[in-house]
């Protein structure tokens, strides 16, 4: 489908599925995970500022930078990984087709 | 005001936008305001998490920085004269003799009033707490996520976690005080005021801080008393530091709290509320801002200043149950103590 891609996200129960997401919706991954009802909590709605919808990106696909913000929130947050990344700052682009990302544990 | 008892028409727990504009249309109907907050300073999530940035959605500001609002709101309300009590958790809510409703609050406060809002936003701000067994066994025990009382830390053994501004604020000052200091942080890199960053980089190459970086605390030691850390480094492994202290400075993060204690009905981590005056399903409990729940909720603080005006009308017939309440406009009247 046009506009659409598909974006697979394992949960914190191991569990993978595939998500439609629209890609002319200016919507990021906190955003999709939530429309999913998925545990995101998405507390601070999208500044980068809590870390409720920190995902792993397992895939190699080609993200933007990190942006000072998000590094900060990221020296904050618990279990953190070198492909660790906040949803909120992922915006669903086109090139993202077929990303897989899991959600990290619920910290502090 | 800070200890003792005191005696007003509202008590708002919560000191962000919605719980300040409270005040304002609560003045205009003479109603007195007394604000509690955990934070140290008015303002709530705006002050606290994000006061450079920039809110475009508040009706006549085309944009305006969220610290700026606070200030705008503390200039509406202050011919109100709203009473403060800063840095105190309202710790529980009970039904008094009299009818009026008592709120007691960490530090020991007791308030009074006929009507309480709650206006707790995301709710109360903690500490971020790392994910490590039995961390709770040792709080106040060697765990400090605040340095209160530099004092209680001289001439002991302090490991500091964090690579923030407070981490390497207090790295700073605990190195005059401390017997041996160390700071883990996560990266090499620090987020802090540049500054900062150099000062504690001075102190690790004097000897004064020991610095570890690229490295995680991932367990604790001790009987009562903390005792140690088990710390993992990204190439070096695991070893173990003997300290007094440890002092985890990983930022705030928002929690329910004791609301969720209060017995009011609780949806998904907000509290529910009937639209036609945003009370809460015990009578003379409104609750307004994002920590209210409602179908069609939308968490702006826009909505959240309408739900306040609206509760205050309901508040101002359980203040004066005997009085007639008339609307009036605020061009018509002016605003008692401001010249019109």
């Amino acid at each position: 489908m046009e506009n659409t891609i598909i974006v697979s996200i394992t949960d914190r129960a191991g569990n993978e599925k595939q998500y439609e997401a629209p890609t002319d919706m200016n919507m990021n991954v906190m955003e999709l995970c939530k429309s999913y009802e998925l545990p995101v909590e998405g507390t601070c709605g999208g500044m980068a500022l809590c870390a409720s919808c920190h995902v792993y990106v397992l895939s190699d696909h080609e993200l933007p930078e990190p942006t000072d913000d998000e590094l900060a929130m990221l020296d904050s947050a618990f279990f953190v990984k070198d492909n660790s990344r906040l949803g909120c700052q992922i915006k669903l682009k086109d090139n993202l087709d077929g990303i897989k990302l899991e959600l990290a544990p619920v910290s502090g | 005001m800070h200890q003792g008892r005191a005696e007003t028409d509202i008590i708002i727990i919560g000191a962000g936008p919605v719980g300040l504009f409270a005040v304002f249309e609560a003045g205009l109907l003479k109603l007195r305001c007394h604000l509690i907050d955990v934070l140290p300073q008015a303002g709530g999530q705006l002050t606290e998490i994000y006061p450079k940035k920039p809110i475009y959605d508040i009706p006549g500001y085309p944009s305006v920085l969220a610290g700026d609002l606070v200030q705008n709101l503390l200039q509406q309300i202050a011919p109100f004269k709203p009473e403060f009590s800063l840095g105190h958790r309202a710790e529980t809510i009970e039904k008094a003799e009299d009818g009026r409703w008592r709120v007691v609050t960490d530090r020991g406060l007791e308030l009074m009033a006929p009507a309480i809002f709650i206006a707790g936003g995301l709710g109360c701000f903690e500490p971020r707490k790392p994910p490590l067994e039995n961390i709770s066994r040792f709080e106040e025990n060697g765990i400090e996520y605040f340095v209160r009382d530099p004092e209680m830390f001289r001439n002991k053994r302090v490991v500091i976690a964090g690579g923030g501004d407070s981490a390497l604020d207090w790295t700073i000052y605990l190195a005059e005080v401390a017997s041996e200091l160390v700071l883990i942080h996560r990266r090499t890199e620090f987020r802090g005021a540049l500054d900062s960053v150099e000062k504690v980089h001075h102190l690790a190459e004097t000897g004064r801080v020991r610095l570890v970086t690229n490295a995680q605390v991932t367990g604790l030691h001790g009987d009562k008393h903390l005792q140690g850390l088990d710390v993992l480094h990204d190439t070096d492994g695991s070893f173990r530091i003997d300290t007094d202290y440890f002092v985890p400075l990983f930022g705030l993060t928002p929690k329910l709290g004791p609301i969720g204690e209060w017995g009011l009905g609780v949806d998904n981590n907000a509290v529910k509320v009937n639209t036609f005056d945003y009370s809460t399903d015990v009578p003379g409990i409104f609750a307004i801002g994002d920590i209210n729940t409602y179908p069609g909720k939308l968490k702006l603080i826009l909505c959240g200043f309408h739900e306040a005006t609206l509760a205050c009308q309901s508040a101002f017939r359980l203040v004066h149950p005997d009085k007639k309440l008339s609307f009036k406009y605020t061009t018509v009247t002016g605003i008692e103590g401001m010249p019109s």
